[in-house]
């Protein structure tokens, strides 16, 4: 990447006192997010009845839900990581676009699978009589672990920045704010030994924060292929959880990326190369989800056991799934294909749209493969019972899906007016040229 | 609680009021199934119960002693609820050419365990296993399995398995993840979605072997009536089964009990060619079924006392040219 100027005094203004409209959006994300809390104390009071979830579905788009947002949060840590570890300097601009993804998916996406409990009130005996047989306690285990490291990360990569706030003259903000400041910024000077120490920190906390995404996003898939329903009992299924995270996170990372240039006139940081270098990495991703798309089918389809093929009639069906499937297939392989694929349809508008485009898909993707499997269980449903039989989505469980959108659209807001969107230090360091030493060196014969 | 016509839903009670003739039999030929080990009768008391005789008179007679079959007679609370009673191998055997659907078992379920009309632990299926093979009414409760799949994925231990055989829920412990739920592949748990019907036993008296009372947002199922067993009684179902197809007893002593004949559980098992559901999945299930072979009814006859809606239901497997599901 190109040399940029790159300094305090262009982003310094950006974190001044907020317009109005800037809290009418953030009133009006509240808003949405406080629906959400109503749903949810709702559900709490009158059980969950009121939700879509019955005996056989018995677990609806919270799980989907869960699986979406704690995808989207893998991408991040895993751009920044990388960033950081490989040395990749035109990333740095991204990054801390990408730490704030993961923190706030996986501050939205955890919640959802506690919205699926039953029993709120006991959710402290997860902890207390917390077996280490089950799948659950594993993501406990791993999520938060995850959760924190992410929170580090995106701490430490914020350490620099703050110490430029801190030392910025005549910054227009509240009092409070420049305390904070001075807080966060942990008495950086940016002598040499802090820096060193500083550096040592970003790296050990990305090698250590690449495993941990990959182990938590792995275990993830285990609450469903630990179960020895068709569609779920796959060996497959870790690494396809894997990619389709990466996937949909990288996707959703040029849609920010896009929103950002537009709202906050980034043209000069966030360039076209971004747009050349992700979007190639999404046609690859592209590639490798269809690819673990058509494996983890194929050899299913092929053998025809009578539960799986029961499962994959209902995604032929029109009456059943094959719409959402449709869709799926359309949006998240065919159609980014074709435009990614197609050097005169990739434009930054149409890189955007199809990455939005692959993000819903995969929301889809996830509602699919938690859906339709546990209406095909082994024993088939013979209830008299209409209602118990077909899952529908209630307005609890959009409210609380839609709230917790508001609440990752919230965390950006306010996260982008306490520290720079663009990292400044971290750019500047590609401008001063600053090399880094190389992180993983041979020695000569 | 709510008032209800049914007679009790009080299980330690079960003769109360007005019983059927084949309820009085059970319970005094119950204990052929379970021999009283220890010696620990309790000292009988004299109380007084109506039943009704066959020409169809009230009379009164003394009340049939609880004859504790199995010490101590009160289900345990608690962690000792957890423990199973020491030599006990409960089991399960299910007659397929005697059910016609009668739907006996599922009411007196509900009853017994003080269930609302759309819970069902005990459910009664219409199998067809291929294009060309002959309907069959299947009754399926939990099958209380060796290697079961619920048990292992529970987060707090909520569910677990007894060295009497027996997979139970403590619903103080429940958090109500429904992870269990998922996990069967019988499709036998179900879930308190809503506050469920109100239950005369105190909270303070929960036994998992009781199931009651109930807790909105915890899971429930089929709790193999271990506290009847401990009175030398039946489960519910295999009380209301008017064909006596289910058998029940303990495999440590080789025998099952249908409430009218006592049969040896081993040769039962190699005579009839006794199977379990879905062997294939590991799950090791202590509920064998005999295959319907010899039918004492037509499983069209099953379909006569339900309404036309419900008859629906049943079309497409009837119809079916690729066996069930369809």
């Amino acid at each position: 990447m190109e040399a940029v100027n790159i300094s305090m005094q262009e982003f310094a203004p950006r974190l001044e006192t907020p317009s109005r409209k800037w809290y009418l959006w953030v009133a009006m994300l509240s808003i949405i997010s406080l629906v959400g809390i109503y749903a949810l104390v709702m559900q709490i009071v009158k059980g969950q009845v009121i939700t879509g979830m019955r005996d056989n579905a018995v677990w609806g788009i919270y799980t989907a839900n869960f699986v979406f947002f704690m995808g989207l949060s893998y991408a991040g840590a895993l751009v920044s990581c990388a960033a950081q570890l490989l040395r990749i300097k035109w990333i740095k601009p991204l990054v801390r676009m990408a730490e704030l993804l993961t923190v706030s998916s996986l501050i939205v996406g955890a919640p959802f699978i506690l919205f699926c409990l039953g029993r709120l009130d006991r959710i402290h005996y997860l902890f207390i009589y917390g077996r280490i047989q089950s799948p659950i306690t594993w993501d406990v285990i791993a999520i938060s672990t995850d959760l924190v490291f992410c929170i580090a990360f995106l701490y430490f990569t914020n350490i620099r920045d703050f110490a430029r706030l801190r030392d910025y003259p005549n910054l227009k903000v509240a009092p409070w704010r420049k305390k904070l400041y001075t807080f966060l910024a942990l008495n950086y000077r940016g002598t040499p030994e802090q820096k060193k120490y500083l550096h040592q920190a970003h790296d050990i906390m990305a090698a250590i924060i690449i495993p941990t995404a990959i182990i938590a996003y792995s275990l993830l898939s285990l609450i469903f292929s630990m179960s020895l329903r068709p569609g779920w009992h796959s060996t497959i299924f870790s690494p396809y959880f894997v990619v389709t995270a990466g996937y949909s996170g990288i996707a959703l990372l040029i849609v920010i990326m896009w929103i950002y240039r537009k709202t906050h006139k980034l043209e000069k940081y966030i360039t076209i190369l971004h747009f050349n270098y992700l979007g190639f990495g999404l046609i690859l991703l592209t590639f490798i989800y269809a690819y673990f798309s058509f494996s983890e089918y194929f050899s299913d389809w092929y053998n025809q056991t009578q539960a799986y093929s029961l499962l994959l009639e209902k995604f032929f069906d029109f009456n059943q799934f094959a719409w959402l499937s449709l869709f799926h297939v359309v949006f998240a392989i065919v159609v980014p294909i074709i435009v990614l694929g197609f050097p005169w349809l990739r434009t930054v508008k149409n890189v955007t749209l199809v990455a939005l485009f692959i993000v819903i898909a995969l929301w889809v993707k996830r509602y699919l493969i938690v859906v339709p499997t546990l209406e095909t269980p082994f024993i088939p449903i013979q209830d008299v019972r209409p209602e118990y039989v077909k899952y529908s989505i209630s307005w609890v469980e959009w409210a609380l899906s839609i709230s917790g959108i508001a609440v990752i659209v919230l965390i950006f807001t306010i996260g982008s007016k306490i520290s720079p969107i663009i990292p400044v230090s971290e750019v500047a360091d590609v401008q001063n040229l600053e090399k880094p030493e190389i992180l993983f060196k041979t020695k000569g014969e | 609680m709510e008032k209800q016509e049914e007679p009790s839903n009080n299980r330690r009670r079960f003769l109360k009021g007005t019983i059927t003739l084949g309820a009085a039999a059970i319970a005094t030929g119950a204990g052929t199934v379970f021999g009283n080990r220890e010696e620990s009768t309790p000292a009988p008391k004299t109380e007084k119960v109506k039943v009704l005789t066959t020409d169809g008179k009230v009379i009164e007679i003394d009340r049939p002693v609880d004859q504790c079959k199995i010490d101590p007679c009160v289900p345990p609370i608690g962690k000792e609820a957890r423990q199973g009673i020491p030599g006990r191998s409960f089991v399960m055997v299910i007659d397929l050419a005697r059910c016609k659907n009668a739907r006996k078992c599922i009411e007196g379920c509900q009853e017994g365990h003080n269930l609302s009309p759309d819970q069902e632990w005990m459910k009664v299926y219409l199998m067809k296993d291929n294009p060309d093979g002959e309907p069959y009414w299947l009754p399926r409760n939990c099958f209380h399995c060796d290697n079961p799949p619920c048990v292992k994925v529970c987060p707090v231990g909520a569910t677990f398995k007894r060295q009497d055989n027996l997979v139970l829920v403590d619903n103080n412990l429940c958090i109500g993840c429904k992870f269990c739920v998922v996990a069967c592949p019988y499709s036998v748990r179900i879930f308190n979605w809503k506050t469920p019907p109100a239950s005369d036993v105190p909270h303070e008296q929960y036994s998992p072997e009781v199931s009651l009372p109930a807790q909105i947002g915890t899971v429930s199922k089929c709790d193999f009536c271990a506290d009847r067993a401990r009175e030398g009684k039946l489960p519910y179902c295999a009380v209301s089964c008017p064909m006596g197809a289910i058998y029940y007893g303990d495999k440590n002593e080789d025998t099952v009990f249908n409430g009218s004949e006592t049969v040896r559980f081993s040769e039962i098992i190699k005579d009839r060619a006794g199977y379990r559901y879905r062997e294939e999945l590991g799950t090791k299930p202590n509920v064998y079924y005999l295959p319907p072979v010899n039918k004492m009814f037509d499983y069209e006859s099953g379909l006569s006392d339900l309404s036309e809606e419900k008859q629906k239901v049943y079309d497409e497997i009837r119809n079916s040219k690729n066996g069930n599901h369809k």
